[in-house]
């Protein structure tokens, strides 16, 4: 391999980079038009020989990647010939290149973690965990991105997983692994957000949870000891960050949060991070707990087959969307038949209720209506009234009140913008109202990226919510308009 | 060249007529059948003739142990499997019958090897169970890939060059690229009798030129096929096991 060489067309320039499995050769193609990088495995003799199994591992995994989270891959060669992977090149730098600036600010810290973790939603989507999350394998496009490299010691949940046997000890690296890694789990995508976690705790407190041990011995110890909660470390350390932190960095992957989109959304909302006990937490957990974690480490073992598709698919997030402008009481309750309907079997499953507060075009700022009121507050306090009776632990239920001209859009872009996984909405019922303004539901119902459910009230229910009496009296108490007609 | 590849279609008509069907749409240029084409299902002879109609026109074919014991009795099979051979052995003609005794046992083609239990010992007719079932079958052939059937439960193992073992159980309809640096044992799923709790027909196809290889699960009239064994006066478990893969 030298400069000048060409390889099934790509044409070999300088060598950028060689690490201690593979080096990296710009390299150009007459066909594409991206920068591009020729990623080439070291394979002789006394080299490394994870360098093998993981370029293998890459080359199976990262053609099937898509998206803006990942390098899109131009070509893969094997060791027949020449084993390569051409990639996309990113600009810049990795958050290695940020190592001196820690501690960081606690802003900057939570948009660069909600940045990865959503880097993360998607790829565990795509089935693939990263297994080697850590500043060095994090890169960002200009517009902002995310984008994770190096998927050599990655699993994908379709394919076999090369790594599996291959070595004694887990591979990876040492700080940022995961404690179940340690006993042989590589199929559970909450690995990643456990290596997240300890990023943003090193990020915001420029000290490692873990510190840089690399023996095996050393790397046991995280099974059974929890790290010093970052308030001992940082006095004005926000209770917000370090529930967030120290979730990430539960022992057991069942204790953290159920998917990275979950813990993009937190990341998001700071104001809506439910507190618990770890968020004030400035000691680590008594003697007692540890040995008891430590001599019973047996009933710890997480399952030893989970599927990554069944997983995320058990804790979606649920946006309801109610229309309080016209909503009526039967509209609602029938929204809320259809949200218990999603939720009932999903523990994890996380409920986001929204409502649209309409802006009028020439009033922008208006936000006290005119007995002086705050209508803000007030849609606040009518979106928790409607979702008391879930009696959802707060950690799994927020609210939200969004201001805009164009309430479709709004809703639309909250469902990007925070991985929403399933949006349910009211269909608009007063047909004139609906001929003016175009149905909101229809247009989010066509445009969402994901599942859209369109609630209307049952038939007996009369429209526009007239009559609302007469039908309770054929419903069982408990269902009867538990939203009071007219609240809204 | 796309190769389609049949392993225990066990005289389930239906099943086999299914999967066929699929690869054709699937553009097929090659079929191997990796043995028992007769025992449990209650079409023998129109396994056997298609068989032989496919064998005629360049696929491949090797025998498994079901198709051996109809001419050489075995003593290891139990008793449904045992009344299902002797019920298939009435029904066959001699041409059919000198057919499957004909079957080579294994078959080499390129850089691929196909051998209806395993290679180690085929005719010991050894299921594959677990990686060091399949590390066996790996060590004792150059090849490769080895395709295999047997077992009726899809498995995928590797065995790298430090003389590591991965397995895996492949997805329905996801293509998996078979790395040149290790080599490779591909057990396919039963056509007409499945045994891992899906009922839908299992066969593979298999790219030689990008290596890649998909495994399928067809749905076919299992009913249908259900009620041949029944109304042919076959152990009913054989009938009962289609509806549910086991």
């Amino acid at each position: 391999m030298q400069p000048g060489a060409e390889i099934d067309g790509f044409a070999v320039g300088e060598c950028v980079h060689r690490g201690g499995m593979a080096t990296l050769w710009s390299v150009t193609h007459p066909g594409i038009d991206v920068a591009l990088l020729m990623k080439v495995p070291l394979t002789a003799e006394g080299e490394d020989p994870a360098a093998i199994v993981s370029f293998e591992m890459e080359q199976m995994i990262l053609p099937r990647l898509s998206g803006p989270h990942v390098p899109a891959c131009f070509g893969t060669g094997d060791f027949e010939r020449q084993a390569y992977v051409v990639m996309e090149r990113i600009g810049g730098q990795t958050l290695y290149k940020r190592l001196g600036d820690l501690p960081l600010g606690y802003e900057e810290a939570r948009a660069i973690a909600g940045k990865v973790a959503s880097a993360l939603a998607n790829l565990h989507r795509q089935n693939v965990i990263h297994h080697d999350i850590k500043p060095s394998s994090i890169m960002f496009r200009e517009r902002g991105e995310a984008v994770l490299i190096d998927f050599g010691l990655s699993h994908h949940n379709h394919l076999p997983d090369l790594l599996q046997e291959e070595f004694r000890l887990p591979y990876g690296t040492a700080p940022y692994m995961a404690p179940e890694r340690l006993l042989g789990v590589r199929d559970d995508p909450r690995s990643d957000l456990f290596s997240l976690g300890v990023l943003l705790y090193f990020f915001t407190t420029g000290v490692r949870p873990f510190g840089e041990t690399e023996t095996l011995r050393g790397m046991r110890r995280r099974l059974w000891r929890d790290p010093t909660p970052p308030r001992k470390l940082r006095g004005d350390y926000p209770p917000w960050l370090q529930e967030i932190v120290l979730r990430c960095l539960e022992i057991d992957p069942a204790a953290r949060y159920p998917t990275a989109a979950q813990l993009a959304f937190d990341l998001a909302h700071p104001e809506k991070v439910k507190l618990t006990a770890r968020s004030q937490r400035i000691k680590r957990d008594p003697l007692r707990t540890v040995w008891h974690r430590r001599f019973n480490l047996g009933t710890m073992q997480p399952q030893p087959k989970s599927d990554v598709e069944a997983q995320l698919a058990s804790s979606p997030i649920v946006a309801v969307a109610l229309d309080t402008t016209e909503g009526s009481g039967a509209l609602n309750e029938a929204i809320r038949v259809a949200a218990e309907q999603a939720l009932s079997t999903l523990p994890s499953a996380r409920l986001a209720c929204l409502s649209v507060l309409k802006l009028n075009l020439l009033a922008l700022d208006r936000t006290l209506d005119e007995q002086g009121q705050n209508k803000h507050v007030d849609r606040l306090v009518a979106l928790q009234h409607w979702a008391r009776p879930f009696q959802l632990d707060e950690s799994r239920l927020t609210v939200h009140v969004l201001e805009a001209i164009d309430p479709a859009a709004a809703i639309l872009e909250f469902a990007a913008v925070n991985l929403v996984d399933h949006i349910i909405i009211g269909a608009r019922q007063n047909s004139m109202m609906r001929s003016l303004l175009g149905s909101v539901s229809a247009r989010i119902a066509s445009e969402a990226p994901c599942t859209v459910t369109v609630v209307r009230p049952s038939r007996l229910a009369s429209p526009a919510g007239a009559g609302d009496d007469a039908k309770a009296a054929d419903r069982p108490a408990d269902e009867a308009a538990v939203t009071p007609p007219g609240l809204f | 060249m796309r190769l389609a590849l049949f392993a225990d279609i066990h005289a389930n008509r239906q099943a086999f007529a299914a999967c066929l069907e699929a690869a054709r749409a699937r553009g097929a240029e090659r079929l191997i059948c990796l043995g028992d084409i007769v025992g449990y299902g209650a079409d023998p002879e129109w396994a056997v003739d298609t068989v032989t109609d496919l064998v005629a026109k360049g696929a491949i074919a090797v025998r498994g142990n079901h198709d051996n014991a109809i001419g050489v009795p075995s003593d290891s099979m139990n008793s449904d499997a045992q009344a299902a051979i002797d019920w298939t052995r009435g029904r066959l003609g001699a041409e059919q019958r000198a057919f499957l005794a004909g079957l080579p046992i294994m078959r080499e083609e390129d850089n691929r090897l196909y051998v209806h239990s395993e290679a180690s010992d085929p005719e010991g007719w050894r299921y594959v169970r677990d990686s060091s079932d399949a590390a066996r079958s790996m060590m004792a052939t150059e090849q490769h890939v080895t395709f295999c059937g047997h077992i009726h439960r899809p498995g995928l193992y590797s065995l790298s060059s430090a003389a590591k073992m991965t397995s895996f159980v492949p997805t329905a309809d996801i293509e998996v690229q078979l790395l040149t640096g290790r080599r490779w044992l591909a057990v396919l799923g039963s056509v007409g009798q499945p045994r891992d709790g899906d009922p839908a027909a299992s066969f593979a196809m298999f790219d030689t030129v990008s290596r890649a290889i998909t495994y399928l699960r067809v749905p076919y009239d299992v009913d249908a096929a259900a009620t041949r064994i029944r109304v042919s006066g076959l152990p009913r478990w054989l009938a009962d096991r289609l509806l549910i893969g086991r």
